[in-house]
């Protein structure tokens, strides 16, 4: 496909729902939804300068170390009792347990025990997304082949060396879609804490313009969390695309596309 | 007679699979899983006894079980439940159907698929709380306002897994399928979906699971009704092993959840004998 | 119990005097299941000898991978013992190399082909320029030069296997075990590395014990044939082949003697098969 092809594809559709919203809410004064112009011009607004600084940087601050901190160790985590029969058979119906439990309630608990400060907003984070990626880990470690393992074992490869040129990039795969749903739940336990006993943050920023109606506002503050979903995605895939490049690579091949 | 080139197959037996090198007898694993739970309960009810925490903030385990059977016995507790699990099945019903049937008619179409992408790509990844001012606002604190946010974010996890699944239908089945002249409807019915049905089971899951995650949340969060709101009262009136022991319930509702959709998805991919993995990313 | 000795022809092919590299002796392993326990290998004795290429043919689930797993150190057998050099065997021994049926499944994915083939020799702590040297020399040993940056899925699948052939022989073992490595490849693929592994085989020196379901390639190869019984498995029969040590596929198949011998052991099979075969 041609470059003008693949952009028409991709703007296509979304220019044609701003089109529709622009000329449903044009004449109509709806209270509910602001027009286009009226969205962007509180966007840059309310974003653009101070509160960029005292609002979002934190937020997105402590989504980002809670969201580290849960996927380094739901992967240590995860190897270790992937690799343990006895370890995960212990631990299973536990972590079944534990990773019914909906996030977002641990934002009590942790007010509580904690109290409502920062550090509280990235336990709840680190809490929360650890599970996606320390059961998949978990899974992933499990099943690595076992014609690979017996290979390794016939060469010799053990321990550390076994775990980083065998396991770990057999497991990648795996391991890359729990990634993914860390941050999807990281991103929303960084905004639920922050709904709560907060007093700033985007979460906190958001439910004040309700709060007080100011409407374009808040819509504004959803677009920007939607522009930082988008943003957290893309950069996941384009490290994960690099990292797993022999994984697309190989299904590619075996799917004759 | 000419020999053939290759030894016949025999009657012999295969050996059956031995994974274990250790000719000692194992430790089964559910008795290792019951270990588990008895050790971690130990564990919690020791740490608050000792004094490690304090129990105005983590009760003992003891404590936490206790108020647990107790509430159970209130009408408001199943009342809460039950309204939980409403508001999760509407939400998982309707995000579900509307995700397989829009997933089977973009799937099917190269050109509707391409046009979607970018807005797919775009949409998918918005936190469905960042909706809540909206959610608010539009339905103010009733069952209606969890359902949006719940709706919404039950509604990709589903849709991605049935595009997936329309996307890896077989293409020499499809051609043979269209060789022998089934139009359409008839191609959907005995190809498309058999092929996709693992993938919407998975959609279901990660949806199923999802749609709690947001059912609770919106219940903390919003109020109106069920076991999320339940909690944010205990909280607000200190009530903390109240607190706990909803907290308790929350994930033995979602291991229920879980249980359920496995079982269904077993059920209904019985005849299913590939691997059925996640589609990854 | 134990196999004899029996060739067809009438001139026996004397064994030489090298020193006995691989011995079994006694081989059993029982595997014990929800059904009850069953005994795959009852009682396998040979040896081999320094340098050989012995190939090891039987019936299908007659516990060829079951015991190329015992001797790999993969896994314990019941009783009987399997000694390298007079060592015994009880975990993968350092001198020895498996190439195993599967080779999308063996080969790391994630590593193009020189990087598999590096890596047993990085892992031994070898030296750069010294590894590197060995892996081009197994690539070109293997007719893969141009291959070295690819990676295994990118590759045929007779490629692949001759990958996993390289990662063998730059590793230098002093016994190869091969598990019916060319089962899954085509049958004109197939013929090229027959070949391959006659070369490798008179260029190393090394002991190969090849295992195979496929009657003509274990007479073509080998020079000896261990034909194996049904389960519970013994050594039915240490064939040996006298056919020229200068052997082609052309030629070498198509000789009198390659006939007579390969009737023979598809007439050992069949008697395995009914279970007639073993003695006792």
């Amino acid at each position: 496909m041609t470059f003008v092809k693949k952009a028409a594809y991709a703007v296509g559709l979304p220019l044609a729902l701003i089109a529709l919203w622009w000329a449903l809410s044009h004449n109509t004064t709806n209270f509910y939804v602001p027009t286009p112009d009226e969205l962007l011009t509180a966007f840059v607004d309310t974003w653009i300068g101070e509160r960029f600084r005292i609002d979002v940087l934190p937020s997105l601050a402590r989504f980002a170390v809670g969201t580290g901190l849960a996927i380094v160790l739901g992967i240590a985590a995860g190897v270790w009792i992937g690799s343990v029969r006895t370890v995960r058979s212990l631990l299973e119906p536990m972590l079944e347990f534990f990773r019914a439990i909906p996030p977002p309630v641990l934002v009590p608990i942790l007010i509580l025990i904690i109290g409502a400060n920062d550090r509280m907003k990235v336990m709840v984070i680190v809490v929360g997304a650890v599970w996606p990626v320390l059961l998949n880990t978990i899974e992933g470690v499990r099943s690595v082949d076992s014609v690979l393992l017996d290979t390794a074992r016939t060469y010799g490869l053990r321990g550390a060396t076994r775990l980083r040129t065998v396991i770990l990039p057999s497991a990648a795969p795996q391991i890359a879609a729990g990634v993914r749903q860390s941050l999807a739940i990281g991103l929303i336990l960084m905004v639920i804490s922050e709904m709560f006993a907060s007093s700033s943050g985007l979460g906190f920023t958001i439910v004040l313009f309700q709060r007080s109606f100011a409407i374009p506002e808040m819509w504004s503050g959803i677009v920007l969390l939607g522009l930082i979903g988008v943003a957290v995605s893309v950069l996941f895939q384009l490290c994960e695309r690099r990292i797993l490049h022999w994984y697309y690579g190989q299904k590619e091949v075996q799917h004759g596309r | 007679m000419t020999p053939t080139s290759s030894a016949p197959p025999s009657t012999g037996t295969a050996p059956p699979p031995s994974r274990s090198r250790r000719r000692g007898t194992a430790v089964p694993s559910g008795l290792l899983g019951a270990a588990g739970i008895a050790g971690f309960l130990v564990t919690w009810e020791l740490v608050v006894r000792s004094g490690l925490v304090e129990p105005q903030y983590l009760p003992a385990a003891s404590t936490v079980l206790a108020e647990l059977a107790s509430i159970a016995t209130t009408a408001a507790f199943w009342e809460a439940v039950g309204w939980t699990l409403r508001t999760w099945a509407i939400g998982l019903a309707v995000s579900g159907a509307a995700a397989i049937v829009l997933g089977l008619v973009i799937g099917s179409s190269r050109f509707l698929r391409r046009a979607t992408h970018s807005t797919v790509e775009f949409l998918r990844p918005i936190p469905s709380v960042a909706l809540i001012p909206l959610a608010v606002l539009l339905y103010g604190t009733s069952m209606q306002a969890t359902l949006l946010l719940v709706v919404y974010a039950a509604f990709w996890q589903v849709l991605i897994q049935v595009l997936y699944g329309v996307g890896d239908v077989d293409p020499v089945a499809d051609d043979t399928a269209r060789s022998y002249g089934l139009g359409w409807t008839a191609r959907v019915r005995y190809l498309v979906w058999p092929s996709a049905l693992p993938y919407v089971m998975t959609g279901v899951r990660l949806g199923a699971a999802v749609a709690l995650i947001l059912t609770i949340t919106g219940e903390l969060v919003i109020g109106g009704g069920g076991v999320g709101t339940q909690i944010a009262l205990a909280k607000s009136g200190g009530a903390v092993p109240e607190m706990y022991a909803l907290v308790v319930t929350t994930g033995l509702i979602g291991v229920a959840i879980n249980l359920l959709v496995r079982a269904v998805e077993g059920r209904a991919l019985r005849w299913h004998v590939s691997v059925r993995r996640e589609a990854v990313a | 119990m134990a196999g004899n000795s029996a060739t067809v022809a009438s001139d026996a092919h004397q064994g030489t005097d090298a020193p006995v590299t691989l011995s079994v002796r006694g081989l059993q392993k029982i595997y014990s299941s929800d059904t009850g326990d069953v005994e795959a290998v009852r009682d396998l004795t040979f040896d081999l000898r320094q340098g050989e290429l012995v190939c090891l043919v039987g019936p299908s689930g007659c516990g060829k991978t079951t015991l190329l797993r015992c001797i790999a150190g993969l896994l314990d057998p019941t009783s009987g013992t399997v000694e390298l050099d007079g060592t015994k065997v009880t975990a993968p021994p350092k001198k020895m190399a498996v190439v195993f049926q599967e080779y999308g499944r063996s080969l790391f994915a994630w590593m193009t082909v020189r990087q598999n083939v590096e890596l047993p020799l990085k892992n031994a702590g070898m030296g750069k320029a010294e590894r590197k040297a060995a892996v081009e020399k197994a690539l070109h040993a293997v007719g893969l030069d141009h291959a070295a940056g690819s990676y295994p899925w990118q590759l045929s699948g007779g490629m692949q296997q001759r990958v996993a052939i390289a990662r063998a022989v730059a590793y230098e073992p002093e016994v190869l075990l091969m598990d019916e490595p060319f089962a899954a490849v085509d049958a004109q693929t197939r013929a090229d590395l027959e070949d391959l592994i006659r070369t490798v085989w008179k260029e190393l020196g090394v002991t190969i014990l090849f295992v195979t379901h496929d009657i003509d390639e274990s007479v073509y190869l080998g020079e000896r044939v261990l034909v194996l019984s049904n389960s519970p498995t013994i050594v039915q029969e240490d064939l040996t082949i006298d056919l020229p040590a200068e052997r082609d596929q052309l030629t070498t198949r198509s000789m009198p003697r390659f006939t007579e011998l390969r009737a023979h052991v598809y007439e050992q099979i069949q008697k395995a098969k009914r279970g007639t075969g073993a003695t006792a």
